[in-house]
């Protein structure tokens, strides 16, 4: 069992430049406890894509240490970087970037079998993926032939299926029409483990997550509870984040509250 | 598996030759082929026996005759050269309808048409009873190097993304008043073809990250190995034996 103490992500001083010498990051420090979901926020280019891509230690390089669960990603250490790839999901922006294999049991079945499942538990992890994600109808069908929403579902459970201790979403909520990013919430929402959003979506990150952490020219600007961050006025200005027309954090923070 | 994969070339039966493992399937009708080709042009009857062969394959399979030959149609303009050989031909002439024909020219195009389309009927009938995906997993345990295996993976899978785009960036430019009539407007679509490139190249990129985040290593898991049984092999072995006994008798008889 993972120690209460053992924070789910501890990022700290990271740095990254661009390999034409741009900063992209300047000393992020970042920890998550396990089982909190954090919505990550911040205007284009904050370097938002760029940490995300240094939690499961795609790039490295310019400095700082990533945690996971206790786990350094050491960069070179093979079969480090396997478990930290295990442990770390991220589910990427475009589901067709992602689901690249013919059918979507074998896209699903892609990480696990890359761990080393095999046989009947890696045809038990597909299914528990698939149903978790309400998709168990569509396990042999073409990834193509699914609607957009489907293929964003399918996405994430290519990532459940590697039973990941943190996963990592970006944009989760782009290209879907409001029925299906509502049907993601409940799938999200339904899901035990620690989430890290990244998002523009700023009701989404509300609804969802009840820890903002805003980054802007690659630092942390402002980290504590969304409903605060959102209704601080000078502090979204300041980092170009703009609520929807008539959105009301506050109303809508109480609104959720009283749901649960 | 593999539904939903609307391929022009895939009939979908519930047939006896459907249910054959793929490889099985692939080796037989590769080794109809090699059969096919080695027949001395010469041995006429040999072609018939083949010929009939295919014709009960097909009716095993349950392929319709007009079917299949309207996908024959393919191997025409491979046909075309073998038309011009028996003119162009040299050697020992024959006159027929007033036309002078070289025997040697006559032989050569025999030899085209009769194999060429032997071997077009015998693979559009494995494409007719096989998914695409199953031909893929069939050259897998056929132990073909899994890097051809894994681009025809991808090529599977992108190939109606990569048309979508092809389809939304033609629509974007006729709705922008883009009608190609003459040759010097082919500019466009000749941008188009290369910006389609650098976004799959840019796909490309995107998909490897995807795959290494999901601890990609170089090699795409191998899916569950169940070999074809032997009792498979035996049936389709049929095909090959039965061409391979008629090459036989022909080279015997005549």
């Amino acid at each position: 069992m993972i120690d209460v103490a053992t924070p789910a992500l501890n990022v700290s001083r990271l740095h990254y430049a661009y390999p034409d010498g741009r900063a992209a990051l300047r000393g992020v420090d970042l920890t998550i406890a396990p089982g909190e979901r954090v919505a990550l926020l911040g205007p284009n280019g904050a370097g938002k894509t760029t940490l995300v891509l240094h939690l499961n230690g795609i790039l490295h390089g310019g400095g700082g240490t990533v945690e996971v669960s206790g786990l350094p990603v050491t960069p070179g250490d093979r079969p480090a970087i396997a478990e930290i790839r295990r442990r770390v999901g991220i589910v990427f922006q475009d589901p067709d970037d992602q689901l690249f294999m013919p059918t979507v049991a074998e896209d699903v079945a892609f990480g696990p079998a890359n761990s080393g499942v095999r046989g009947a538990e890696l045809d038990a992890r597909v299914d528990e993926a698939l149903a978790a994600v309400g998709m168990s109808d569509h396990r042999d069908h073409v990834p193509h032939h699914l609607s957009f929403g489907q293929r964003r579902r399918v996405a994430v459970a290519t990532v459940l299926a590697m039973r990941p201790e943190i996963l990592v979403l970006d944009e989760p909520s782009s290209n879907l029409d409001p029925a299906s990013r509502r049907e993601l919430a409940e799938i999200l929402e339904s899901l035990p483990v620690t989430l890290l959003m990244v998002t523009h979506d700023l009701p989404y990150a509300l609804e969802l997550c009840p820890r903002s952490v805003i980054l802007d020219t690659g630092r942390i600007a402002a980290d504590g509870e969304t409903a605060a961050l959102l209704s601080d006025r000078e502090l979204m200005r300041g980092h170009r984040l703009e609520l929807p027309f008539g959105f009301d954090p506050a109303a809508a923070a109480a609104s959720r509250a009283d749901r649960s | 598996m593999g539904a939903g994969h609307a391929h022009p070339l895939y009939l979908d039966r519930a047939g006896r030759v459907h249910r054959l493992a793929p490889e099985v399937k692939i080796v037989a009708v590769l080794l109809f082929t090699i059969v096919v080709v080695v027949t001395p042009p010469t041995r006429f009857w040999a072609f018939a026996g083949y010929a009939l062969l295919i014709a009960v394959l097909a009716a095993t399979a349950r392929v319709p005759a007009f079917w299949l030959l309207k996908r024959a149609t393919i191997e025409l303009p491979f046909v075309l050269l073998a038309v011009v050989l028996p003119f162009a031909g040299h050697g020992e002439r024959v006159e027929w309808l007033g036309l002078s024909l070289s025997i040697e020219g006559l032989h050569g195009a025999w030899n085209i048409f009769a194999k060429g389309t032997l071997g077009v009927l015998a693979s559009l009938l494995l494409a007719a009873t096989t998914t695409m995906r199953d031909l893929i997993l069939g050259l897998d345990r056929l132990r073909v190097p899994s890097v051809f295996t894994q681009i025809a993976t991808f090529m599977l899978r992108y190939i109606d993304v990569l048309a979508d785009d092809a389809r939304r960036m033609r629509i974007a430019r006729l709705s922008r008043g883009y009608d190609p009539r003459f040759l010097w407007q082919v500019k466009a679509f000749a941008v188009g073809v290369g910006s389609l490139f650098l976004r799959s190249y840019e796909r490309g990129e995107r998909v490897y990250l995807a795959m290494v985040s999901r601890g990609y290593t170089g090699r795409l898991p191998q899916p569950a190995h169940d070999r074809a049984p032997a009792r498979q092999w035996a049936m389709s072995a049929a095909l090959p034996l039965a061409s391979a006994g008629i090459a036989v008798a022909a080279a015997v008889l005549t």
